[in-house]
């Protein structure tokens, strides 16, 4: 019996040290004096220094930038598409092609990136060559990359709020008086910014750290954050790197972490609110 | 006196049609959801589209409201021609099954959405809003998020939503589905009162016969996309022209039989099911030696132990289950011919001192009006 209490605890530590360790690590080390990754110089530890270095490179402090606004243009873009194909998916019933827009929407979520990177990098440059847009590779090409594999998650999310919802409150809305565009505005719309919120987010994130989507369709003066990370580890891991990971990391964290946290007070709120509406009507 | 009067209004008031359903087919696919249905529905009347689920009762509603187009036929309301006019613009409100209310606005933004739409000033929206949540007794709910609500109260603001609008026409879709009995029979009449206040004209849908007979002032049966009997709640139950109607409105007694003695006056029918023959005090219209079936219904049929006399009308079985239900009480009884027969009795002493019980010898009889005889 013994051996069985110790086994469960057991499993859950092994299982978040698989998770954690070679972050943790990773962290402990950006404090690290030492010029050799895995060396731990015991004697000038802790130290700030990298990350010092880290806000003096300019490299790396343009590419974060960069890829904050590539991600917050994907994001948008991405939401705007992928909320107008979860709206028809979900609500137009069936029509005509309507198994193949699913198909195809969906696809860049199965699909290798290898292969949508390259096949974007041939569209672009065909593009190029036959209507001169887009001229050269850059943000543009990149966004525009970024915004098609995304736009999956989105439609997505949303489709799989608005099934969640009643068509009968669109209906009800129409049959109050409200016209088809006012309907989406006050009624629809409300009802999936949760889904409209998170998609965003995860458009945003998966934008963020894409690298090889991005290596096809980039072009000079154009990397992005993990394409510079990426370079800079193939010629040996650089200390600053564990500084800029840590700092994503405790950023990460943190947002993970105020919003499930809002999201627990809401949910309490509301379950408080419906045992109230409960107990008065007993 | 008063209240011959109000009986008097409300049927000059039906006198008056106000929506006119003509010779509406829906067809999805293969699939005929309404097929031919014609009815005409009077001004203030509360008519209940009564049926099984996927009888086509509530495509037909959604077609009154305008979320479905019908495939033929045309719908009429107010006299006015419904082809092609979409929900928004039709002099309609529709209640929903689920009730459908906005989950992101309180109660008070929930009614107010329909008068907004009409570019209402602010004032008077705030006024109505107020007025009809008085009326639904929600005035102190108003500013609620629906989740904040009980199953009683949703419907209610559900029903003051579609009614703030003042429509001539109030469609509801099962609009005590989700209540329980209680409340439910509360409810029927609280629902009675306000339309009788606001003569607006019913169109209500509902499986349930009960909820039908309660409000109803007239009764459409469907079964398989079609009406199969229009008539007062009354005629629906006592004057049934179908075996399926007769089936589905309240429990029923059916038996096979055949036409031995046809006279305009009375008939009597031969029955292998019931082991006798039934004598019906009036004439029908039905080719003689015609297979007919004779329907009773259980609290028309007396039991005792004793045989009455004459020699219809009447069979001898054996008390098989006794259910004691309280106001009434319900004998399951195996006649001879091998049939059950249900027999429900009112209770009317609280401790009856003889009391019919288990596995006695009984008489079944009945008055020769009360069988109905059906010819399909």
């Amino acid at each position: 019996m013994k051996r069985r209490e110790l086994f469960r605890p057991l499993v859950l530590v092994a299982g978040f040290a698989f998770l954690y360790v070679p972050i943790l690590s990773m962290m402990i080390f950006s404090f690290n004096n030492s010029r050799l990754v895995t060396v731990w110089d015991a004697a000038n530890s802790p130290t700030l220094k990298w990350y010092a270095a880290l806000f003096r490179n300019e490299q790396i402090l343009d590419a974060a930038w960069l890829s904050i606004r590539i991600g917050a243009m994907t994001a948008t873009g991405a939401v705007i598409l992928g909320t107008l194909a979860g709206l028809v998916l979900a609500r137009f019933g069936r029509f005509r092609g309507r198994t193949l827009l699913s198909g195809m929407t969906t696809a860049p979520l199965v699909m290798p990136e290898v292969i949508t990177g390259l096949s974007l990098l041939l569209l672009f440059v065909t593009m190029e060559q036959l209507l001169g847009w887009p001229a050269g590779r850059g943000v543009l090409t990149i966004t525009i990359a970024h915004v098609t594999f995304t736009m999956a998650y989105v439609t997505v999310i949303v489709q799989a709020r608005l099934a969640g919802f009643d068509d009968s409150l669109e209906e009800a809305a129409m049959d109050l008086g409200a016209r088809p565009a006012k309907v989406f505005f006050r009624i629809t719309l409300p009802l999936i910014l949760p889904a409209i919120v998170s998609g965003w987010l995860l458009a945003f994130t998966l934008s963020w750290d894409d690298v090889v989507i991005s290596q096809f369709v980039a072009g000079p003066g154009s990397s992005t954050l993990p394409m510079v990370i990426f370079s800079k580890v193939r010629l040996g891991v650089s200390p600053d790197v564990n500084a800029l990971a840590t700092i994503l990391v405790v950023l990460v964290a943190a947002a993970v972490t105020v919003g499930a946290l809002l999201m627990r007070r809401q949910e309490h709120r509301r379950e408080r609110e419906i045992q109230l509406a409960v107990a008065e009507n007993k | 006196m008063a209240e011959s009067q109000a009986a008097n209004g409300r049927m000059a008031a039906q006198a008056r049609e106000y929506v006119r359903v003509d010779r509406v087919t829906k067809r999805f696919g293969d699939f005929v959801a309404v097929d031919d249905v014609s009815l005409s529905i009077g001004q203030g009347e509360i008519f209940c589209l009564l049926g099984g689920s996927g009888c086509g009762k509530t495509t037909l509603l959604r077609m009154l409201a305008g979320f479905e187009t019908p495939t033929a036929g045309s719908i009429f309301i107010d006299g006015q021609d419904m082809t092609g006019i979409p929900p928004y613009e039709r002099p309609a409100n529709m209640m929903f099954q689920s009730y459908a209310l906005f989950p992101h606005m309180t109660v008070a933004k929930n009614v107010a959405f329909g008068l907004e739409q009409e570019r209402l000033a602010r004032a008077e929206i705030t006024q109505r809003v107020g007025e009809i949540l008085e009326l639904v007794r929600m005035d102190a709910y108003a500013q609620r998020k629906p989740h904040q609500l009980s199953g009683g109260q949703r419907q209610r603001v559900a029903l003051a939503r579609a009614l703030v609008k003042r429509p001539k026409l109030l469609l509801l879709d099962e609009p005590l589905g989700a209540l329980d009995k209680k409340l439910r029979e509360k409810t029927q009449f609280e629902l009675l009162g306000i339309q009788e206040r606001l003569g607006v004209t019913f169109v209500v849908v509902t499986h349930d016969q009960e909820e039908a007979m309660t409000l109803a002032t007239r009764i459409g049966v469907m079964d398989r996309g079609e009406i199969v009997q229009v008539g007062t709640p009354t005629e629906i139950y006592e004057y049934p022209t179908s075996k399926f109607v007769a089936d589905f409105i309240g429990s029923v007694n059916m038996f096979e039989g055949r036409l031995v003695e046809d006279e305009p006056d009375h008939v009597r029918i031969d029955s292998r099911d019931l082991g006798g023959t039934v004598y019906v005090d009036h004439g029908i219209s039905a080719a003689p030696e015609a297979t007919v079936w004779t329907a009773i219904r259980p609290e028309k049929i007396n039991i005792g132990r004793e045989r009455p006399d004459g020699p219809d009308n009447v069979v001898r079985g054996v008390v098989r289950e006794i259910a004691y239900m309280g106001d009434i009480s319900v004998f399951l009884v195996a006649i001879d011919s091998g049939r059950m027969v249900r027999v429900s009795r009112p209770n009317i002493v609280r401790q009856a001192e003889d009391r019919i019980s288990w596995d006695e010898t009984v008489y079944l009889s009945w008055h020769a009006s009360s069988p109905i005889v059906l010819t399909q």
